[in-house]
């Protein structure tokens, strides 16, 4: 029951946007949704102490059914998944879209989330498969929502790599059960052991590729730049937030559930693509003049900040890379939907064209120093501690490379946010820019607020947060749990 | 497409058509059919009236808009997964009544869900390419 | 027959990934349906080829004959019906973005619609031509 909430709740909420006729019934009813699914986290997540959670779709036995499974990993990003689905809802409820309400907004961003807490919980790779193409198929639409150039122009090219990758995926699943004649995770931990080593490792990497398009990672972040800055902001930060992160949860859960035999190899090179993906990504932002296109590669970079825990596969890795996945969903969607308030009030995103924010709204330049500071890694936030986590994995695993990359990338994202803030906060505005809108901004900082003071306070008080993400690693590298609370039996 | 031929014989056809669909619906419960392709079926007899007596004809044998079709299929599929739920058994588990002697149960009842969502889906699509298409020529 | 299959299967991947590589969208989304297709056969492929009696027992009745496997049949189903989703919103996508971009080439279509020079190294003034958003 506890497992199966996080998607019904969103679900039902859609449902009801989809059949209520009238706006701002369907305004509250987005509002209760999210609030209701962030609830249903906390729920699930308390139930997990009586052990990873398990719900056989239709009463269906484990490997014929499908299967819901929650373990720690699960539960924390379905968490968080809520607490971002408030925070943009309440910023979309203030930002007051009329004609994309009309066109079933709220409707479509619950389906959204429905597809992601689906792929989240899911326990079979097939019905991933599924949920992956629920959430595409929304993303689509909300991505292209009220037609306009800049949308359709990156809709197109996010569209393309979506297909690609959705067919990549359903190839591999295809391969994957040619082999093994399974579709059930756990029933396949269990049998991937017998699989030929090279057929495993070729399975593996066409996994790692269809992920990997799906988690921007180098080098098939391409589309995330051209697409993620042209819908509108609350659309943008909730891709940001959920989308890549939900890739990277099937990288983590296939490459420790099932591809955990030839680690020479395969870990190795999602080590290199970490590695990669951290130092493109952190150039690229350096490179880029408007702001979204800069997060939108700050994103793409801190992605190999969650493969660098998976590659080095250790206890205290896969807590960093948990921990920062976690991180970075609360901190990338607080600065998208900055930089949505920036171009509101600043009249531009372009960076040239902003200027003199600072002496205008000192408390814009708080709310966007702080998960600033968070994403860059500064102590006391969040950030740091999932970084600090994650090299000592690293030096603890002798590997001094991504150790140093890791570390350099941190700057660089440092330098990058000093840019923002030295060209959008601290320089004399260009020219008459003084067309600011006289609206009050205050309702839409209150969610930039609640995601910045989270990232400050899990930093302050990391303790609850790093141990949970302790356990969800332990659960992740000791599988004999996951798949005996899904079929009943020990490998 | 105004032929007389057409729009004489897409009457009857359209008829035909919905009660055929219905039929595949029923006949989903224990045999090949089902509400998807039931659903097609009703979807193809609203493109043929369509096409023979415009879509403000097709629309107005609607009775509600497309959208909100999708809308209450989903609202009645996911109801019929929530019957089970609350006999304290997992989500979308069937369940069984019988009702004048019929045996009846929620999977039916979801497929009549799938059967209006798709039936929704499809011709909203379609009445959308439609009318774009018209904007061009 | 599943080394025949897979052959056709390979064939029609190198058809749909040449296409899918072409800058014209309406190839690209044709090549997009020739490689669903070609990941359904894979999928079918994979569930091996023994039996031609469908999974269907008759009321009353026993499993006489080996039957098809059946899973396989109900992902592809599934598949299917998701690749015919993608499909049908893809053309009605490019048909948006012909209409609106005036171009049905994907390398042609703009990633930038502001002209975003770098920062502090331009002085003069910029032309106001941005679209503010909603």
């Amino acid at each position: 029951m506890s497992v199966i909430l996080p998607l019904l709740v969103p679900l039902t909420t859609a449902i009801l946007c989809l059949v209520v006729p009238y706006r701002t019934a369907q305004r509250y009813l987005s509002l209760a949704g999210a609030l209701a699914l962030l609830a249903a986290g906390l729920y699930l997540l308390t139930q997990l102490e009586d052990g990873i959670q398990v719900m056989q779709m239709g009463n269906w036995p484990a490997p014929f059914g499908i299967t819901f499974v929650a373990d720690h990993l699960s539960a924390l990003l379905v968490l968080v998944t809520g607490v971002v689905a408030v925070a943009v809802t309440l910023y979309a409820l203030e930002e007051n879209d009329a004609p994309r309400e009309r066109q079933g907004y709220h409707a479509l961003v619950h389906f959204l989330l429905v597809g992601v807490n689906g792929a989240f919980l899911t326990g079979d790779i097939f019905n991933l498969y599924v949920w992956f193409e629920v959430l595409l198929i929304s993303s689509f639409v909300l991505m292209v929502l009220g037609a306009e150039r800049a949308q359709l122009s990156g809709g197109v090219k996010y569209f393309a790599v979506s297909l690609l990758s959705s067919i990549l995926f359903l190839s591999a699943v295809g391969l994957l059960y040619g082999a093994t004649g399974a579709l059930n995770l756990a029933d396949l931990a269990t049998r991937v052991e017998a699989l030929a080593p090279g057929l495993r490792s070729a399975l593996a990497m066409l996994f790692l590729v269809a992920f990997g398009l799906k988690a921007a990672v180098f080098p098939f972040f391409f589309w995330l730049p051209a697409s993620y800055p042209a819908p509108p902001v609350t659309i943008s930060a909730l891709f940001a937030g959920l989308l890549t992160k939900v890739g990277v949860y099937a990288l983590i859960r296939v490459f420790t559930l099932l591809f955990t035999y030839e680690t020479a190899f395969t870990h190795q090179v999602i080590l290199w693509v970490a590695g990669l993906t951290l130092l493109v990504g952190a150039l690229l932002a350096l490179a880029q003049g408007e702001l979204r296109r800069i997060l939108s590669f700050q994103l793409v970079s801190h992605i190999g900040y969650m493969l660098m825990g998976l590659g080095l596969l250790s206890p205290l890795a896969l807590t960093g890379s948990v921990f920062y996945a976690l991180n970075h969903m609360l901190v990338i969607s607080a600065l998208f939907l900055v930089a949505g308030l920036i171009q509101r009030l600043g009249g531009s995103g372009v960076l040239v064209r902003l200027g003199g924010l600072y002496r205008q709204q000192p408390w814009l330049a708080v709310w966007f120093l702080l998960p600033a500071f968070s994403l860059a890694g500064l102590p006391p936030f969040s950030g740091f501690w999932a970084k600090f986590t994650l090299a000592a994995a690293g030096l603890e695993a002798g590997q001094y490379g991504i150790v140093a990359v890791a570390l350099l990338v941190g700057l660089l994202t440092l330098l990058s946010m000093g840019i923002v803030f030295a060209e959008a906060f601290w320089k004399e505005p260009p020219k008459a820019s003084a067309n600011l809108e006289a609206r009050g901004w205050a309702a839409q900082a209150l969610p930039i607020a609640l995601l910045a003071l989270l990232a400050l306070g899990l930093g302050l008080w990391a303790e609850p947060l790093l141990r949970l993400s302790q356990k969800a690693a332990l659960e992740l590298l000791e599988p004999s749990g996951y798949i005996q609370a899904v079929l009943g039996v020990s490998r | 497409m105004n032929t007389l031929i057409l729009q004489t014989t897409s009457r009857f056809l359209f008829t035909l058509l919905l009660l055929l669909s219905i039929f595949l619906l029923l006949r989903g419960h224990n045999e090949p059919g089902g509400g998807f392709i039931g659903a097609l079926v009703a979807v193809g007899a609203y493109a043929l009236y369509a096409l023979a007596h415009g879509l403000s004809a097709a629309r107005q044998l609607l009775p509600l808009p497309p959208l909100r079709l999708v809308g209450l299929g989903l609202l009645i599929a996911l109801l019929s997964g929530l019957v089970g739920l609350l006999n304290q058994q997992p989500f979308m588990t069937g369940v069984w009544f019988k009702v004048l002697g019929l045996k009846l149960g929620t999977p039916v009842i979801f497929d009549i869900g799938v059967y209006l969502t798709v039936f929704g889906a499809l011709l909203s699509a379609i009445f959308a390419l439609e009318e774009s298409a018209k904007e061009v020529r | 027959m599943e080394v025949l299959l897979s052959f056709l299967v390979g064939g029609l991947f190198a058809v749909g990934v040449y296409l899918m590589l072409r800058p014209h969208l309406i190839q690209f989304l044709i090549g997009f349906l020739v490689v669903g297709n070609a990941a359904n056969l894979l999928i079918f492929t994979a569930g091996r080829l023994g039996s031609q009696f469908p999974p269907l027992v008759p009321p009353g009745g026993e499993l006489l004959e080996p039957i098809a496997n059946p899973l396989p049949q109900a992902l592809i189903l599934t598949a299917i019906v998701i690749g015919f989703g993608l499909a049908a919103f893809g053309i009605v996508l490019f048909f948006r973005a012909q209409q609106e971009l005036g171009t049905l080439n994907g390398e042609a279509m703009p990633e930038q619609f502001e002209t975003a020079p770098l920062p502090s190294l331009v002085d003069e003034p910029q032309t106001p031509q941005e679209r503010v958003p909603a």
